[in-house]
């Protein structure tokens, strides 16, 4: 880690972090993406474009989102300080919102009437599909059949915001066949349809773009940590499927080598199983979706089928930048299981009257774990990147079967 | 001089276009596809585009998903594909081959392997879908070194600095993807081809094949009225999906297609 010199920016002027990220898509999409890129660029420096951003964050989302000291939690776990950055309580639930708000609006300055977004929980249908409401854009939202089904209340609440939700029964029919299918109509309609890509990965500028747009998230716990605990944590916790809400929340602290960073993957039934999406600590470097980054393979180059009990986490692939972190040793990737994410769902619940989404629920329970080993006078911030009211039904189902 | 280059200075020469039709290895059983192979030589074919089975065919609309689904219900891999390629040039050693798919499975065998198996086995191109020559800097060298040609794509939506820079690199012939969309797609316009075949040849000497909604002799002749090729696809497929448990009604089916585009071509 010594070797790499973290004040270089990256990614790099056509996307690369270290041998991650990059623009791996077929012709068709190249002219969109490089449109994207340059006003993208343009815009990023743009008063007016920036003030729109931070207005909305404001008054649209809520920001900033509270800093909370989880005292039961942290006296149960017996060890260092809990802290939960509340990204649950943003309009709509979940830190999505940061990034769809900042894409839509890049959309608006581009002229594009129409927006389609893939979706694995729904959380981030549901952000597209409320932010185009906001900014009176057409929205279609792709979403695997399973996922569908595992998350109901989310297809009905992007319906009634009025998208229009389109089932995909292609492949494992979960989060990587909605984007497999969002990608093939953006090809199909690139002259009017902005594609919201919903995680910091895919094609260059994506990664880039949703990692800036998510910053606030660490931005914000930067100052507050400041306020509220009168120094920076010691460790921060967000759990990784694509990895928006931890690479928002890691990349301002990238510098800061003395704040560890664990980004929690989903360890599904046991990463000694086939049942996982842990790509970064099972997986190796491929070429999925657009970009270079871990993925989750057979022997032959075929993308597997993964599983994790959180749909926002069920997918083979994860953000380049985070690979690059891997690499280089700057921040440890870890994993949870579904067992591990229930019991902290349950607990936190129980404690602090806070239902996190399961995906959250990942980073909670790493968090327990990294906290017993931790002091009293040592702190450690977790990104609770959603609320789990639309887990639910999930919950109640696998309870129901013990 | 390769198969590739060797076949269209002679089509030049008679005057004549060429028929590539495009099939997925391994749809619908691993032994199907070299006969089928031999039957499209019979039936007049030029080169043979034969399609690298993934999991994630983003580009290809829902025939060639579902021949992607087929091939690999029996786990057909690029070493089965270069199997095939090896056992079709026991006996034929003219017609040029160029593998198409997507470029993971090559990743994961590793490029300089992948470069050297495709030239042991007698692969004449490749065309990576999702590897634009941005990113094939650092390993086209493996495959011109083997007179492997690296063919790409270019798009509607493709520049004129972008169409400079693809002549620049490619080899063999480039593809134009007719449609703004994936394979299979149905509205080819003309006039947007014949249009975009212009802007072309302004900067790319290459031969240009078109692709992407051609599927009957009438489209291929207007289409190869104004390039250099026609490639089928998703048409052929779709023959032999609705064959797929009588393979001598497959070979005939898409024989007679290809057989029909064969003469609507040489009618020009």
């Amino acid at each position: 880690m010594s070797k790499v010199d973290l004040n270089i920016e990256l990614p790099d002027e056509r996307g690369h972090f270290g041998i991650f990220g990059g623009r791996f898509v077929s012709e068709t999409l190249t002219a969109a993406l490089e449109e994207l890129t340059e006003t993208y660029e343009r815009l990023r420096k743009d008063p007016e474009f920036q003030a729109a951003f931070d207005s909305d964050l404001a008054h649209y989302v809520g920001r900033p989102s509270p800093l909370y000291l989880a005292e039961r939690l942290t006296e149960h776990c017996g060890g260092a300080q809990i802290w939960l950055k509340r990204e649950d309580l943003n309009h709509t639930g979940a830190h999505k919102v940061n990034n769809t708000i900042g894409q839509a609006l890049l959309a608006k300055f581009m002229g594009k009437k129409k927006v389609i977004a893939e979706t694995g929980a729904g959380q981030h249908g549901v952000a597209t599909a409320t932010v185009a409401a906001r900014f009176g854009l057409e929205c279609k939202v792709f979403m695997g059949e399973v996922d569908a089904e595992r998350q109901k209340l989310n297809v009905y609440r992007m319906e009634l915001l009025g998208a229009e939700v389109e089932t995909v029964s292609s492949g494992t029919k979960t989060l990587k066949d909605a984007m497999n299918e969002a990608m093939r109509h953006w090809v199909t309609n690139i002259d009017d349809t902005y594609y919201v890509i919903g995680t910091a990965a895919g094609p260059h500028p994506y990664p880039k773009l949703v990692r800036d747009f998510q910053s606030i998230i660490g931005r914000e716990v930067k100052r507050q940590s400041l306020e509220q605990i009168g120094r920076q944590p010691d460790a921060l916790v967000a759990c990784v499927g694509g990895g928006s809400n931890a690479i928002g929340l890691f990349y301002p602290y990238l510098k800061d080598t003395e704040v560890a960073m664990y980004g929690v993957e989903a360890g599904g039934r046991g990463i000694d199983t086939n049942d996982h999406a842990a790509p970064i600590n099972c997986g190796r470097p491929g070429v999925l979706h657009g970009n270079r980054t871990y993925l989750m393979e057979d022997e032959n180059g075929q993308i597997q089928g993964t599983h994790s009990i959180s749909a926002g986490l069920d997918y083979p692939g994860v953000g380049p930048e985070h690979s690059w972190l891997h690499d280089i040793g700057r921040a440890k990737y870890v994993v949870a299981t579904d067992d591990e994410a229930l019991a902290a769902f349950h607990k936190l619940t129980k404690l602090e009257g806070i239902m996190p989404a399961l995906e959250s629920s990942h980073a909670v329970a790493y968090a327990m774990k990294l906290a017993a080993t931790m002091r009293p006078d040592q702190h450690i911030v977790v990104n609770l990147s959603g609320r789990g009211d639309k887990d639910i039904h999930t919950v109640a189902a696998l309870e129901k079967d013990k | 001089m390769n198969r590739i280059s060797t076949t269209f200075a002679s089509l030049k020469e008679q005057n004549r276009k060429a028929l590539i039709p495009f099939i997925t290895a391994g749809d619908p059983s691993l032994d199907a596809t070299v006969p089928m192979m031999h039957a499209l030589v019979e039936a007049g074919v030029d080169i043979i585009e034969l399609g690298v089975p993934f999991s994630d065919p983003m580009a290809d609309g829902p025939t060639i998903q579902l021949a992607s689904e087929r091939a690999l219900a029996h786990n057909t891999s690029l070493r089965d594909v270069l199997a095939m390629v090896a056992e079709f040039r026991q006996t034929n050693n003219d017609i040029p081959v160029v593998l198409m798919g997507y470029l993971n499975p090559v990743e994961r065998m590793g490029y300089e392997t992948f470069a050297e198996e495709a030239k042991q086995a007698g692969v004449d191109g490749v065309l990576l879908v999702d590897l634009p020559p941005e990113e094939a800097v650092d390993v086209k060298h493996l495959f011109q070194s083997r007179d492997i040609d690296m063919i790409n794509l270019i798009a509607p939506t493709t520049t004129d600095q972008r169409i400079k820079l693809i002549g620049e690199v490619s080899t063999g012939y480039v593809y134009y993807v007719s449609v703004k969309g994936v394979t299979g797609s149905k509205a080819l316009d003309l006039d947007d081809v014949s249009k975009n075949l212009n802007r072309i040849r302004q900067h790319i000497e290459l031969p240009v094949g078109v692709g992407f909604g051609i599927s009957n002799g009438e489209t291929a002749a207007a289409v190869a009225s104004v390039s250099d090729g026609v490639i089928v696809g998703s048409a052929l497929v779709n023959l032999i999906a609705a064959n797929s448990t009588d393979r001598e009604a497959a070979q005939k089916a898409v024989c007679e297609l290809v057989g029909s585009m064969r003469s609507a071509l040489d009618a020009l």
